[in-house]
């Protein structure tokens, strides 16, 4: 019988959530098991629909294995366009404060909601798709383990659904980036087994003899990810029917520890992982090999060495050790010379197909996120640097230098990755519209130039009112003035983000109608004819 | 295991010890030799889809 | 010859790729904190340091709960506006039983290390009920919910309990007070002789202006009526507490 075991043991997962929504100790906790039970009953009553007492046909060992891709791929684009508009909302409440909404939609909830929704639900789904895409690919071979790669998909979303609702719920631990408590941790570290599973596994049984360099990167983000999040979310729960714990770690450990996470959680999830995508993607859109593979290697290796040891610069002046600090300020500034040494990989990737840039929206996107990549880890060492950093801490520059990474380097590289691979995974000769690629492209481009622009002026104008003095050695402003002073600066912001998040609308709709098998009648891009077709 | 040892390790014959391992990462990407497996293993995209 | 051999090894061999990248970046990560649980001054205790009570924790969970330390940090660094502005700047020490760290990362609120003592409880009620009615130009959510919501809890020396099995000193005796520590510290009437006793510095008071129930602004306001009090200044010596 089709799905037979997983209706049993989501049945019993259900009623386990039921029987911990009545007993829970606390109220959020009761809550958040309401929702856990909705969710896997929905989900169960979806299997029930589908299911069926024919025998299934046999499965193709030789064919790829694409289901769960096609899925990811939605699930990116559908997490994308929720997590900035939180995004938005968050920017708003922070301009005109009245678009709080206590308790739920308080921005102290929110704010979670909207990081963890775009690093964890729209960079881990872009990660999942896209990483499961290329090592059947390079590897040509079906994935690992039957069924397992639906396991890490719809795990990996009920991670999410669970966490997300946790934050409304006020369920979170308190430390940035890994805030779900610790029943959702648990939950997350069984499915990125399965995943590591599942990826290694895949490799082991390829049929070509080397590893492409996109599944070193691949695979150490996997790894890493797996080490931090286990040592990271160490914690003591006060009851296992309780939603609270207390973390393993105290003040200056648990500091450290936790921008250890912190930082490699950049390292490793928003940069490892996405480099596999620029070295799988941008070759195969440009149609041309890696600039130079040795190059990929050596950057491979320097960044795995270099970003482990930078986490310190999240800390500087505060009460660890100098020693420390100063080890993680020296790492991040050699960390420039690997993130440069990639970023020209990436972009002379291009050299000799120069006019594609003009002719295809879609290498556009990905070299603007290689330059953008450029940009940001050129900025990141220079913040680390700590009489910078005495400026720039706790100032909104930290929040410009993120989303242009974020934005600029992270979405436009998946963003790129997703038109390269609907068309490919849903068997259409092209994008329902290059034109609105070419939409996208300028809105988002603008929208972080925006964004940034208007983070640097706020950030360095906040840091040096903070430290003005006059004549008679007073400080000249209070607090409160310069939080009035930030008020323009917020809404242009906003504005910024919120160009952004209409270009991902608009792909939403390109998606879309890509894969309800539309093509939209439009007049070729400026150029070339060839555009039309992306290169095979 | 104690704090002298970690910092030993820190700021002596440890950090040398991986600055070697990474030239050795190094110096195995750029062997003479090593460019012919190079070219074929940056193909490995094109040669299915 | 041999050098092509373990080339290959390397680049087509998975597992030792996984195991290679697994050791490197190991290594960054133990060197870095390791340390930091043998070092002196990060360990050090310095006078005046307590575990918070059952109160002030509850207060304290209710801050992480609601995500202040995305706007507010609690870590003063040694510079001159700073300390003129916030206070001494914040020592390893002051965050030892915290549980986890509030440091934050992003000042759009002001730092609240040494909040303590600053206003007034009524202060506090009204600024945390509606922000901009004394300070205009803040642009904090209303959290004017606290007050209406009674402590949550059926059995509060549990967290004693978790607090004490990561490390923090709850002797027996404070974890089987926790329930009536808890109360008694919110009621102006109640004997606080032994709280004052088990924590000392505590501050007692009816902090939310309600003395029907114990609710969760009045263990909001307890804990920040608390940071930074607790270390005395006067008696710190700089040379030995070098961080």
């Amino acid at each position: 019988m089709k799905f037979g075991t997983e209706i049993v043991l989501l049945s019993l997962f259900a009623f386990a959530a039921l029987v911990a929504a009545g007993f829970g100790v606390d109220e959020a906790f009761r809550q958040h098991m309401w929702v856990l039970f909705f969710a896997l009953v929905g989900f169960n009553a979806i299997l029930m629909r589908n299911t069926d007492f024919k025998l299934a046909a046999p499965i193709d060992p030789a064919a790829y294995m694409d289901g769960p891709i096609r899925y990811g791929a939605i699930a990116t684009v559908f997490w994308g366009v929720v997590g900035m508009l939180v995004g938005v909302v968050i920017a708003l409440q922070l301009a005109y404060p009245h678009l709080n909404i206590e308790p739920w939609f308080n921005f102290g909830r929110l704010r979670p909601l909207h990081t963890s929704g775009v690093i964890f639900a729209f960079g881990g789904n872009a990660l999942l798709c896209t990483s499961l895409y290329v090592v059947q690919r390079t590897s040509r071979a079906r994935l690992f383990g039957g069924n397992l790669a639906w396991f890490v998909f719809w795990g990996y979303q009920l991670f999410i659904v669970m966490a997300a609702t946790g934050y409304l719920l006020g369920i979170t631990e308190g430390r940035e980036y890994a805030e779900p408590e610790w029943y959702v941790d648990l939950w997350l570290t069984i499915v990125w087994v399965a995943y590591l599973v599942l990826f290694l596994g895949t490799i082991l049984k390829r049929k070509e003899p080397h590893i492409y360099v996109a599944n070193w990167f691949y695979l150490s983000f996997i790894v890493t990810i797996a080490m931090l999040h286990v040592v990271n979310n160490l914690s003591m729960p006060v009851s296992l029917l309780g939603s609270k714990s207390y973390s393993a770690f105290s003040g200056v450990q648990d500091a450290l520890t936790q921008w250890w996470y912190g930082h490699n959680a950049v390292g490793f999830f928003l940069t490892a992982g996405f480099l596999g995508m620029m070295y799988y993607f941008v070759p195969k859109q440009a149609n041309r090999p890696v600039y130079s593979y040795r190059l990929s290697i050596i950057h491979f290796w320097a960044l795995i060495f270099l970003y482990i040891w930078a986490g310190p610069h999240h800390l500087h002046y505060t009460a660890l050790p100098d020693w420390a600090q100063t080890l993680g300020m020296v790492f991040s500034i050699m960390l420039w010379m690997p993130s440069w040494g990639g970023m020209i990989n990436g972009l002379m990737t291009l050299s000799g197909a120069w006019d594609k840039l003009r002719t295809d929206p879609i290498i556009r996107m990905m070299v603007a996120a290689v330059a953008f990549y450029g940009m940001s880890t050129f900025e990141g060492p220079m913040m680390s640097i700590k009489t910078v950093n005495s400026l720039s801490h706790y100032t909104d520059w930290t929040i410009g230098h993120v989303h242009s990474g974020a934005l600029g380097w992270v979405g436009m590289i998946s963003f790129g990755a997703i038109y390269y691979m609907v068309p490919k995974l849903w068997n259409r000769e092209r994008l329902y519209s290059l034109r609105l690629v070419a939409w996208h492209f300028w809105l988002a481009s603008l929208g972080i130039v925006v964004y940034a622009a208007v983070m640097w002026v706020s950030g360095i104008m906040q840091g040096l009112m903070w430290r003005e003095y006059d004549e008679q050695g007073f400080l000249v402003y209070t607090f409160a003035e310069t939080v009035a002073a930030m008020h323009p600066y917020y809404v242009m912001r906003a504005a910024g983000g919120a160009m952004y998040l209409s270009g991902a609308l608009i792909m939403a709709w390109n998606i879309a109608m890509t894969i309800f098998g539309y093509q939209r009648e439009e007049d070729p891009m400026p150029g070339s004819i060839d555009a039309l077709q992306p290169a095979e | 295991m104690d704090y002298n040892l970690m910092r030993e390790f820190a700021d002596s014959c440890g950090l040398l010890g991986m600055v070697l391992f990474f030239a050795g990462c190094v110096a195995f990407a750029l062997r003479p030799g090593g460019h012919s497996q190079a070219h074929e293993a940056a193909h490995i995209p094109f040669k299915d889809d | 010859m041999g050098l092509m051999d373990r080339h290959a090894l390397i680049e087509k061999n998975a597992t030792l790729l996984l195991v290679g990248s697994l050791l490197v970046v190991t290594v960054g990560g133990i060197v870095e904190i390791a340390p930091l649980f043998y070092l002196d001054n990060t360990i050090e205790k310095v006078e005046g340091m307590r575990p918070y009570s059952p109160l002030e924790l509850a207060g304290r969970n209710i801050y992480v709960r609601e995500g202040c330390y995305l706007c507010h940090s609690q870590m003063i660094r040694p510079f001159r506006d700073e300390v003129e502005r916030y206070g001494h700047y914040s020592l390893a020490a002051e965050s030892m039983y915290d549980h986890p760290f509030q440091w934050g990362s992003k000042r759009t609120g002001p730092d609240l290390a040494r909040v303590g003592d600053r206003y007034s409880n009524s202060w506090h009620v009204q600024h945390l009920t509606d922000p901009r009615s004394v300070v205009p130009e803040s642009i904090m959510p209303s959290y004017a919910f606290l007050k209406d919501r009674p402590i949550d809890v059926k059995d509060f020396s549990m967290h004693l309990v978790a607090n004490r099995r990561v490390g923090v000193p709850y002797t027996h005796d404070l974890v089987v007070q926790a329930n009536a520590d808890l109360m008694a510290q919110a009621n102006p009437d109640a004997d606080t002789s032994g709280l004052g006793s088990r924590y000392p510095k505590a501050r007692v008071g009816d902090f939310d202006g309600n003395p029907q129930q114990v609710t969760e602004m009045d263990a909001l306001v307890a804990y920040l009526q608390m940071l930074g009090t607790l270390v005395d200044f006067k008696n710190y010596d700089e040379a030995v507490g070098y961080r």
